[in-house]
């Protein structure tokens, strides 16, 4: 393995509060959960191993998909490192929370009962490793999600937890959400009033585009905000916010700027085919206006940096939805000093997308640390 | 909506029943059909009585008669393109559908185009083993009437996928524009996560198959292979173009190592080489906000009115935009890219 090391970065602070909503903690090991597993699954896991949908690699862009400065000192692969992580992201940004999102691929296992167990043992790993040892972390509770029951039961089991703030899917299920699958996961999460949290990636089984598998890992990472629109086409006129209308949902690295068209284009539709869907009670922009939140890593750049101000100026919703992330320790990250497009912007906004839409969220004290 | 003569790029023609296209089959396949009952390839794209399907007054154009007197005559029409999607992606056997998508073709010509100077038409391919289609397109592609290739933009992989080359080889060569038409038929799930349960789903999220598409074949380097293809794009949507421009562009600089057949930026291939008809326009309700869309698309020639003849779209182009931008989407864009 080739790393190159560099000084935690002190440079360029922002002034603004920091909250960042999308931070990937990684095992130190392959064996790096088996304290949390029961000896059965430890033995399946050796005998075994993760089964998910296969077929579905690209080739990427770098190792572990890091930043190449993400490679701790320890020799520890990137993310795994708590207090590198401190150095390099929590403390030199002055972060007032992040929030983690392990890509473990636990929800998409196909063995269910084994998606289960591992989502748990995920969890108490997070809760010992991270969450304990480092008051500013919080994170997404990993859930069996291909079988909703059981992850109803993980949700019940420990959404109470302080440190997790949302439960955590990849936004390609096997299934849209919104899909009556899915409806005893939605359930426990509206119970405990905790958001649903998707994260791009993973893998449901079908090809990765609706028109089959693309070939470049270029469409897969480019091509993903539309499995992005796919999810909130379903959720929205599928009835789920009518079912629970306390649900939040969260979308996590997969773009805002479709937004405002498919928030018309959701009504066009709905002005001739409503009837098909009679259990919405409102029109279909004003589900998604008042249940999404969204991520910003990577930051939307339009080609005329003002065109960012017209987005907002389109959907005036999203100033209170946006959320900043870094995506750290991935290949594209976004520094917190240079995420904000440079045009005019609203007032506030910008402390609103750094921190105070998240901590609303989440529902995160002012600052938990003294600066 | 206007008094000035356009060129309408999708007006739709339909077979109204399989009969329609016996004259322009063999004895095998009218003996065929006749024995085995086949009423001919069927989807569901436009289910036939839903509202978006026919709009209020309009009936399915089976005969020139009516695209004369719905949309010809009344709407200054001074070329009109028909699109025939006759469902032959739908038909798993090769053969049938080669031979169902000729008889289209010879009917489209016989029917239609040899009656009406107006009309121009998409040639129908069928799309499964991309070699027929290159041999259909090879067979009839030099009559005049015949300006672009319909594929239904729903397909068994992404249309930049090496498998169709011989589709995209055979069009350049006719110097044909190859387009992306709303619907398709192929099996497979028409989102990234499985099949939804509403129609209204599929039909809202033909958007996103667009954009898959436009980034497939952009990626994938069709348009480097062939440096004078162009790619229409039929009924899909434009709004969402701008925000796809900004994230392919971003993303390929973060990859571009992957596909170095890439000579340009992405939106460099899309504002030379691809067009878009202007229905649905799925506006906002803020027509101040439509135009920052149009601006936002970089350049004012990538538009191109359609009817939509007979789907049913309720959106016009708003009353702010520039009288020359607005001249070259009814008009102008279309003849320049179809070499009208």
């Amino acid at each position: 393995m080739t790393s190159t090391v560099l000084e935690p970065q002190t440079r360029g602070r922002t002034k603004l509060a920091v909250i960042d909503c999308d931070i990937h903690p990684a095992l130190k090991s392959p064996k790096a959960l088996h304290p949390y597993l029961p000896e059965r699954w430890r033995r399946y896991r050796d005998t075994i191993g993760e089964r998910g949908f296969s077929g579905s690699y690209y080739p990427r862009a770098n190792p572990n998909a890091a930043r190449t400065d993400a490679w701790p000192p320890s020799g520890l692969p990137p993310g795994s490192d708590l207090d590198f992580m401190r150095a390099q992201l929590l403390d030199a940004w002055e972060m007032d929370f992040g929030i983690l999102q392990p890509l473990l691929g636990a929800g998409a296992l196909r063995n269910h009962e084994y998606a289960a167990a591992m989502s748990a043992a995920i969890n108490e790993w997070q809760i010992a490793e991270w969450l304990e040892p480092e008051p500013r972390l919080r994170s997404g509770l990993v859930v069996p999600y291909e079988a909703p029951e059981l992850a109803a039961a993980e949700i019940d089991r420990l959404g109470d937890h302080p440190g997790f703030v949302q439960v955590m899917l990849g936004i390609r299920t096997s299934e849209p959400l919104g899909r009556r699958k899915y409806w005893p996961m939605l359930e426990a999460a509206a119970a405990h009033d905790l958001p649903i949290g998707m994260h791009f990636g993973s893998q449901g089984g079908s090809p990765i585009t609706g028109v089959g598998w693309p070939s470049m890992y270029l469409e897969d990472h480019a091509g993903m905000s539309t499995a992005f629109q796919a999810q909130v086409i379903s959720l929205v006129y599928e009835g789920v916010f009518e079912q629970f209308p306390t649900l939040r949902i969260v979308l996590i690295e997969g773009g805002f700027a479709w937004a405002p068209p498919l928030a018309w284009r959701l009504d066009a539709a709905w002005r001739k085919l409503g009837d098909e869907v009679p259990h919405l009670q409102k029109k279909p922009s004003a589900y998604l206006a008042e249940h999404f939140w969204l991520t910003t890593q990577p930051m939307e750049e339009p080609h005329v940096p003002r065109q960012f101000a017209e987005l907002l100026d389109q959907a005036p919703w999203l100033e209170d939805k946006l959320m900043f992330s870094t995506d750290y320790p991935h290949w594209d990250f976004d520094a917190p000093d240079e995420a904000l497009p440079k045009t005019a912007l609203p007032d506030g906004f910008a402390a609103k997308l750094m921190a105070e839409n998240a901590r609303a969220l989440y529902k995160l004290p002012t600052r938990v640390h003294a600066g | 909506m206007h008094d000035q003569a356009v060129i309408d790029c999708d007006i739709h023609a339909s077979v109204g029943s399989v009969e329609a296209l016996f004259p322009y089959l063999s004895d095998h396949w009218r003996e065929y059909i006749r024995t085995s009952a086949f009423k001919g390839p069927v989807d569901t794209v436009y289910p036939a009585h839903a509202p978006t399907t026919v709009r209020p007054g309009a009936e399915p154009a089976t005969s020139l008669e009516v695209i004369q007197r719905q949309v010809l005559d009344p709407q200054h029409v001074e070329i009109g393109i028909l699109n025939c999607a006759y469902a032959v992606d739908s038909l798993h056997n090769p053969d049938t559908a080669a031979a169902m998508a000729a008889a289209v073709n010879d009917w489209l010509v016989a029917e239609w185009l040899a009656k009406d100077q107006r009309l121009r038409a998409s040639l129908l391919v069928p799309t499964r083993v991309p070699e027929m289609g290159a041999r259909e397109i090879e067979r009839i592609g030099d009559h005049p009437g015949f300006v672009q290739v319909l594929l239904p933009v729903r397909s068994e992989a992404p249309y930049g996928n090496r498998r169709y080359l011989p589709i995209f080889e055979a069009a350049a060569r006719k110097n044909l524009v190859v387009s992306l038409q709303f619907g398709g038929s192929p099996g497979n799930a028409p989102t990234g996560v499985g099949w939804p349960s509403y129609y209204i789903e599929e039909y809202v999220g033909m958007a996103q198959i667009f954009q898959t598409q436009v980034l497939s074949l952009i990626v994938e380097g069709v348009f480097d292979r062939f440096p004078n293809l162009r790619l229409a794009l039929i009924e899909g949507g434009w709004t969402w173009l701008p925000s796809l421009m900004w994230r392919i562009d971003k993303d390929w600089k973060g990859l571009r190592r992957e596909v170095p057949w890439n000579t340009q930026l992405p939106s460099a291939y899309i504002h030379e080489r691809m067009r878009l008809s202007l229905q649905p326009i799925d506006a906002p309700p803020d027509p101040r906000h439509l135009v920052q869309l149009i601006e936002q698309l970089g350049s004012d020639e990538l538009l191109m009115y359609a009817s939509d003849y007979p789907h049913w779209h309720e959106d016009s182009l708003p009353a702010e935009l520039p009288e020359a931008t607005r001249r070259k989407i009814l008009h102008d864009n279309a003849r320049a890219f179809y070499q009208l």
